[in-house]
Order: C-alpha cells, then structure tokens, then sequence
C-alpha cells in the first residue's frame, strides 16, 4: 500500500517493449508515460502494431516491460496482479463452456476462496448489473456473442476491481449489439466508480466511452497525443450523443491526431 | 436473436442428436447382418477346398468344420458344454468365464486408467519428463504381450506380502493394464495441453497456482480427449486379458476356453466359435460401458459457440 491516499489507477513512466523475433529486435512500444485517475475512462486507439494491447498487457503484467516502470494503485503492476487490483476482459469473451453463466461469474470468486453463501450473493448481484437474470443457468453456447461479452464483463467484475482492462472486448460484435453494450458499460462503470483502459480501433467507440483518449503510432509505438473528450462525465451519456455535434468535433479531434494532421474530407462520415 | 429462439435452441439440437444415435446404432446393426449374409453367401457359393495361390489358402474352406452354419453356432449354444450328465449349457458357460475375464479386464482398466493420467500429469507439469518419457510411452507398445506375460506371472508369484498374496488373475490384470494406460496416458496429456490461451492467462490474471489451474481449467478441458481414450482403453484391457489368460495359462476365463474349445473343433465345429462371440461380446461391453461416463461428462464436451 502506498502513503498518499488516492494514489493514480495507473501509472506507467518510461515505459519501452522490445520483442527479440527472427528477423531481429521488434520495437513495441518506446517511452510511455501515462497516468490514469482513479474512476477515469481512457481509450487506447490506435492502428495495429502501435503497441496497445502490448501496453494492456503490461498494465495486466501478463507481459513485462523491457525497461521503465507501470505502477497499479501505487505498487508494481506485479504486486497488483498477486493482490487481484484489476479485472480483465479480452475480445474473445473466453467463457469456461462447461460452467453455466453463473458459475463462470463465480470463477474468481471460487479460485480466491469466497465462501458459498457470499459468492452466490454477488453473482446474483452481478448476473443481475449486466441484465443477463434469465439466462443465469444457461451454457455459453447457448448465448448470443453480445451476452458472453456481459458475462465477461460481470467476471471481471467479480471482485469489485477499481480498475479494469479491456481489449476490444465489442471487436466482435456486430455494430447494434456494440452501440448497445457500449451504453451499457458506461452505467455499469459509473455504477461500480472503476477506472477502464480499453483498447479499441473504433474512433466513435473510443470517443463515446472516453474522459480521455490515447493517440498511438507504430514504429515504435509511442502516445501520439492524448485527447480529452469535451463531452460532459461519461456517465451522463446517451445514445443521442452520437447525433451531437460535439461528438464530431471530437471525432475529428482523435483522427486529425491519429493522422498527424487536420484531416481533409465530410465530418463525421467514418464509422469505425 | 430472440428470448425465445435462444431458448428452442438446446432442446431442437438435442432432437437431431437423438436422430443420429438411433441411425448409427441402425447402421452398426446392418453391418452385423450383412457381415452374416456374407459369411453364409460364402459359405453356400464358394469353392469346398477355398481358394488355393501358390499353396497359400487366400479363401477359407466352406466345409461345416470350418465354416459352421451361423444357425449352427446359434443352437449349439443352448446345448450343453460336454454330454457329461448335469453339464450346464454352454452360453451358461460362456457367461461365466466371460464375466470372470470382465473383471479382471476392469480392474486392469482401472490401474491403467490411473496410471495412464498420472503420467499425462507428470508429463504436463514438466517439459523434460514429456521429452524424456513419450518416446519409451510409445516403445512400450511394441513389447508382445505373450513375450512378457509369462515374466510378470513368475515375477508376481514372489509377491507375498504379510496375509496378502498375489494372485494369478493379478497378473492377468496388470498384463491389462499394460495395454489400458498407453490410450489413456497420450489422450489425457493431449487434453490437458488442450485449453484454450485466453482460458489460461485468464486465471494467471487471478493469479493461482498449477493445481488450481488443473481443477479449474486443465481437467475440464482434457474431458473430450480423455473419454475416446479411456473406450481405447477398456477395449485395449478385454483384448490384454484374453491374452494373458491363454499365455498365463489363467484357468476359468474366456481366453482359456477359446483355446480349450478350438482344440474340439474337429469333434465340435460349432462350439469353438461360441467363446470367440463372448470375447466380441466382451469388449462391446466394456466399450460400452465407458459411454456411460460420457453421459455424466456431457457438460464438459460442450463448445463454446463462436459469437
């Protein structure tokens, strides 16, 4: 635990990934620095091989940095791990298929040795946060893709983490189902205050959902430019913000960063 | 998709499962037949002395001695075994010895079965003891049985232990288990190598160790290998039981009356070939019997659907 009492969510400082392969060193990721507030939507965005979900996974310590530090409510992205600080979701829901809804919400809470009476208590909770109550004993295979992505989600939140990483979790999805969980992970953030690093390649996505968005680029990949969304809290927001003007305005602002550049050509056209 | 086409989903494939069961039994029931209907077409059409190349009988003979009539085995059966007075019929016989050989053939499934994992286990937790100990895994097969039958006998027969004693039909049984472990052993170390990546960074983000990463995550997934291993298995334990039993010269089993019988097949054509039916019988039932642990399973062989 640290001395300062709300220590940042995330802190990475210098951070730099280098992957050895057989066409020689491949530089991911080079000089980050990055702070998350606690509560704090960021988006990561940027085109494949800029580094993103290599700079997830090092916030998840599922991979470490070849040089620099992350730093998790204050202690080592390692130490946060081992203390349970963060929930994950990947892109693919990655659902145990032979445990019902239920029993996969359940799964942190069993493996960490929550009691049987409290477990189900918080399942019920959770089952009943992604709006999944009629389908608690169901099998994944008999679920559409948008409801595994929630039971993924109500999994990552099982131990009520203040921080949770996404990667691409809606990548799958089709356009509908994605606006729809979009809207739903913005209530269910403000309803459990958790700090999101979501990574996405959406720039409407990323806009919706974000307090700020990361810019990146590849070769290395490094932060761009980092965007906040004048778009009022995240928790405020409705599907009619996507016909605002404002949206696009910040839409504009994320592409002209992503491409370096203002950006010729009609506002607000690009959907993904 | 709907509230209500999610829920007909299930039961509508269970249906069409349902369907194909009864249609495999269907077809693995005619092949039975047609393999009869050949047997005595053979029989009436082919040439008496076979088929004779260069001195090698490629066709066998039609003769009633040694090609007996399918209605002959059939009817030779409910006749007694010898025409000793009080002898029992010979399908009583057969089921008796028959049974006698399943046991045996079960308690070397078992020790072959847990053997088997344990080594699946061994092997997935450490690199090295896969590399070092598959290769000798497999070498173990090619050992004829009847080459060490006879050693595990006399090896067992200086067991003795306090009141324990080893007895014949161990030997028999761990002559079983000898041929039982080697499906299980490669089924189950493919199925614990077999969870998905995500499954596994999953629970290292929950940071637990091996073992809870083998209950949780490691075992359920091994279930859809380890089930048509462990029916190689059962089956693989009839055969090495019969086998043992002739060459341990086993007493009371069907692999003894096999030969028994076969040695009173110019007197009695007909009842050499009841055994051979009981062996057959044999590892349908152990085969079978395996399917059982399918059904309990079942959950564990579900795939997640691709959203």
């Amino acid at each position: 635990m640290t001395p300062t009492s709300t220590p940042t969510a995330v802190s990475a400082r210098g951070v730099d990934k280098t992957f050895s392969t057989k066409q020689g060193e491949v530089v991911a990721l080079s000089g980050i620095d990055l702070d998350v507030a606690p509560g704090e939507f960021i988006s990561l965005i940027g085109p494949s091989g800029c580094g993103k979900s290599t700079l997830l996974r090092i916030i998840a310590d599922l991979d470490s940095p070849s040089s620099g530090t992350v730093e998790v409510f204050g202690t080592s992205a390692h130490q946060a791990r081992l203390d349970q600080r963060y929930g994950i979701a990947f892109q693919q829901a990655g659902l145990l298929p032979w445990r019902t809804v239920t029993g996969n919400i359940a799964l942190p809470l069993e493996l960490h040795g929550v009691g049987p009476a409290e477990r189900a208590a918080r399942v019920d909770e959770l089952v009943a946060l992604v709006g999944l109550g009629d389908f608690a004993q169901k099998f994944p295979d008999q679920l559409s893709g948008g409801m595994q992505q929630r039971v993924a989600i109500a999994r990552a939140l099982a131990e009520k983490p203040a921080l949770l990483l996404m990667d691409e979790p809606f990548g799958a999805l089709d356009e509908m189902t994605r606006e729809y969980m979009q809207t739903e992970l913005l209530r269910i953030a403000a309803e459990t205050g958790a700090a999101v690093v979501f990574v996405t390649h959406s720039i409407p996505e990323a806009v919706y959902l974000s307090d700020r968005v990361v810019v990146m680029s590849p070769r290395p990949g490094r932060i761009a430019d980092i965007v906040p969304m004048r778009l009022g809290r995240a928790a405020d927001r409705a599907d009619d913000l996507r016909e605002d003007g404002a949206f696009f305005e910040m839409i504009t602002a994320v592409r002209e960063a992503l491409h370096g550049a203002p950006v010729t050509g009609p506002r607000g056209v690009e959907t993904r | 998709m709907t509230d209500a086409a999610i829920a007909l989903t299930p039961p509508r494939r269970r249906a069409r499962d349902r369907g194909a069961r009864l249609r495999l039994w269907g077809y693995g029931l005619l092949g039975i037949v047609v393999l009869g209907l050949i047997w005595e077409l053979y029989k009436a059409l082919g040439p008496a002395d076979g088929l004779v190349i260069a001195d090698a009988r490629i066709l066998p003979r039609t003769s009633d001695l040694a090609m007996p009539h399918l209605w002959d085995m059939a009817s030779r059966l409910a006749e007694p075994v010898t025409r000793a007075d009080g002898a029992r019929p010979l399908w009583l016989e057969i089921v008796l010895a028959a049974s006698l050989t399943l046991g045996i053939a079960a308690a070397g499934w078992v020790v072959g079965v847990v053997v088997g994992i344990a080594l699946a286990l061994v092997m997935q937790r450490w690199r090295l003891a896969e590399s070092a100990m598959l290769p000798w895994i497999v070498l173990s097969q090619t050992v004829p049985l009847i080459a060490f039958a006879p050693l595990v006998r006399s090896w067992g027969s200086r067991i003795e232990i306090g009141a324990f004693e080893w007895q014949d039909w161990m030997s028999v049984a761990v002559i079983a288990s000898y041929l039982a472990f080697f499906p299980v052993a490669v089924g189950a170390l493919r199925g614990l190598q077999a969870p998905d990546a995500i499954h596994l960074e999953l629970l290292r983000t929950y940071s637990v160790g091996w073992w809870a990463t083998l209950r949780s995550v490691r075992l359920p997934a091994a279930v859809p290998y380890l089930l048509p291993a462990l029916r190689l298995a059962a089956a693989n334990a009839v055969v090495g039981a019969i086998v043992a039993e002739v060459s341990t010269g086993l007493q009371g089993g069907i692999g003894r009356l096999i030969i028994q019988y076969a040695g009173q097949a110019s007197g009695d054509p007909a009842k050499a070939w009841a055994p051979i039916a009981g062996a057959v019988a044999l590892g349908l039932i152990a085969a079978g019997s395996v399917a059982i642990l399918g059904l309990i399973f079942r959950n564990y062989r579900r795939a997640e659907a691709t959203p």
